[in-house]
């Protein structure tokens, strides 16, 4: 039996990755091995590539059943080998999916579940502890869970991803597991940009300010001057749809070297997401906008006339320094 | 159709100050409302039953003043509220909430489905909807940003993933999670609002409903909060307002750049 061992599964390859950095450290502190569940149909080369990232040991899980994620089979899967196994710790990437997952699979084992972690460790009293963001984003919470297993819901892009070395074994496990109860009818995947922005070292970000689909290409040209990319408020995205994503609290985290909001009031839901920016820059007509709190440069300026004349005298800096 | 709405009745986090010695949030006293998220729950079960037929039901767990919540619920359409309520429900987990929405939904007449919002206002942990349905032992489908069809039996609908939008069909009863964008909350015109004080709304205890006392509370509860603080904001705050455009771009690009952060 694998009691007490520390445990990583994400839906996501390389949130995967990250998870197996997190869990060696914990696995480490307690002395104990480190785990990878993979779950799927036709996922041998997943678990081959994995097993070559530092866990002692994955768990293989392929059924036919779960050709495509489905929240209720894989947690009723999941369920099965806890209980079989009695893992101390359980981590599951925050993807919208492995929150889905781990809230169905925390009920069904009666466990406690911190979600959208940002940091795990052990306490000294060996119970596990973990960081996360409280009240939208404003304050940091320390919880601590009581229970095993300890699930664990770790947000992507807070570790970094598990080097190669060693080579875990492959454990595979026969189960029964029930049909998946979605029936899927369409997939509209969304467009994958080339620059991810959470990866961007320059976020040139848009919010309600911006009036027209096309005015986003003045932003387009600065970010490109800067090296960076372009995001966007939620409303953007969720409710305009001009966007695929969105920063903040229930979109992506950032972590920029230079942030710069445009038109963004600042929403204390989208300041969380890009609180650890180096520097904040905003750029909004209205000067009692919010993100001027936030900011450590600010314009208060009308941005159809402000980013025009920024792209001009950024232009005539680089000529000074060609 | 039976729908069931859960909603929290949680702090309103654009109105919450910190202490500034401590970092600690200010709880006492702090404005209260129904969280975003959930309203909206709350309303798209009201547009089911106005489109077809039924009753809308909605559940809170919360202190008393959480019932100025369950009435504007109940303005907005809704035809009965409970309000759970009990010490032993206070700062309490997710597992412990959703034990509880679950005994309370045994009490009702049955349900063909429950809308909770994808995660609410202060705690965003997205996992009581999940975990309800996990209770329950019925199917969920989280984060659904667009009701689709309601068929005999089952219902479609439309969701929000990172790399996708997914439409698919799942079998009634069940439990879906909405998002911000499914709709726009109604507000209740005065009439409704009147009306509304003459609809049911119910408490109960955790006697009421049955639950013994070790698994409630902080004994119950299996992850514990030790500490919530702000951190400490430190933002230059240099704002360059009243003077043109092209001058306040200038000295912004100049700062950017003793601040090291033009170029590669």
């Amino acid at each position: 039996m694998a009691e007490n061992e520390v445990w990583v599964y994400s839906e996501n390859k390389n949130v995967c990755l990250e998870l197996l950095t997190a869990g060696k450290e914990l696995s480490e502190k307690l002395n104990v091995p480190l785990a990878s569940l993979v779950l799927g149909h036709g996922v041998k080369d997943v678990a081959e590539e994995l097993s070559e990232h530092g866990p002692n040991k994955i768990y293989l899980i392929d059924h036919a059943s779960l050709e495509r994620f489905d929240s209720m089979s894989y947690a009723a899967a999941i369920e099965t080998i806890v209980k079989q196994e009695k893992p101390k710790i359980l981590l599951i990437g925050a993807t919208k999916r492995g929150k889905e997952l781990a809230g169905r699979l925390a009920a069904r084992l009666n466990a406690g579940c911190m979600s959208e972690c940002t940091e795990v460790d052990i306490g000294d009293d060996g119970s596990v502890i973990a960081k996360r963001a409280a009240y939208a984003g404003m304050a940091v919470a320390t919880e601590k869970c009581k229970s095993t297993p300890a699930i664990v819901l770790l947000k992507p892009g807070r570790y970094e991803k598990a080097p190669s070395g060693g080579k875990g074994e492959i454990v595979e496990l026969s189960l029964e597991i029930p049909e998946p109860s979605l029936k899927l009818i369409e997939f509209k995947p969304k467009e994958i940009k080339a620059v991810r922005v959470e990866e961007a070292e320059v976020v040139v970000l848009g919010g309600r300010g911006i009036k027209k689909r096309e005015d986003f290409q003045m932003l387009e040209q600065l970010a490109e001057m800067l090296g960076g990319c372009v995001g966007c408020t939620r409303p953007i995205a969720a409710d305009l749809g001009w966007y695929t994503e969105w920063v903040g609290l229930s979109g992506v985290a950032i972590k920029p070297k230079l942030y710069i909001g445009v038109g963004v009031s600042g929403a204390i839901q989208h300041v969380a997401g890009i609180k650890d920016s180096k520097v904040i820059v905003a750029i909004n007509k209205d000067p009692e906008a919010p993100i001027f709190k936030s900011a450590d440069y600010g314009i208060v300026g009308d941005l159809y006339e402000v980013i025009p004349e920024l792209i001009k005298a950024l232009k005539e800096v680089s000529k000074k320094e060609g | 159709m039976r729908v069931i709405a859960c909603a929290k009745y949680a702090v309103d986090v654009s109105e919450l100050r910190f202490d500034p010695s401590t970092g600690e949030p200010i709880l006492a006293g702090a404005k209260m409302k129904l969280s975003d998220v959930d309203k909206r729950a709350i309303e798209e079960a009201i547009r089911l039953k106005e489109k077809h037929g039924g009753h809308v039901t909605v559940l809170t767990v919360g202190p008393e003043s959480a019932k100025m919540g369950l009435r504007e619920a109940l303005a907005m359409g809704a035809d009965e509220a409970y309000l759970l309520v009990d010490p032993l429900f206070e700062g309490v987990d997710t597992l412990v909430t959703s034990l509880v929405l679950k005994k309370a939904i045994e009490k009702l007449e049955g349900f063909d489905l429950i809308i909770c919002g994808e995660a609410t206002s202060d705690g965003y942990s997205s996992l009581v909807g999940p975990r309800l349905a996990g209770l329950l032992g019925i199917p969920q489908v989280a984060y659904v940003k667009r009701i689709v069809e309601v068929k005999d039996g089952s219902i479609v609908v439309e969701r929000d993933l990172e790399d996708g939008y997914e439409v698919v069909e799942v079998k009634l009863p069940a439990l879906l999670t909405v998002t911000r964008e499914i709709n726009e909350p109604r507000i209740p015109p005065l009439p409704a609002i009147m009306r509304a004080s003459k609809k049911p709304m119910k408490m109960l205890s955790a006697s009421e409903l049955g639950i013994p006392s070790e698994l409630l509370g902080q004994d119950g509860s299996a992850v514990q909060i030790l500490e919530a603080k702000a951190p400490e904001i430190k933002r230059k705050g240099v704002i360059f307002e009243e003077m043109p455009a092209d001058e306040a771009a200038r000295k912004l690009v100049e700062a950017l750049i003793r601040e090291g952060v033009l170029g590669g």
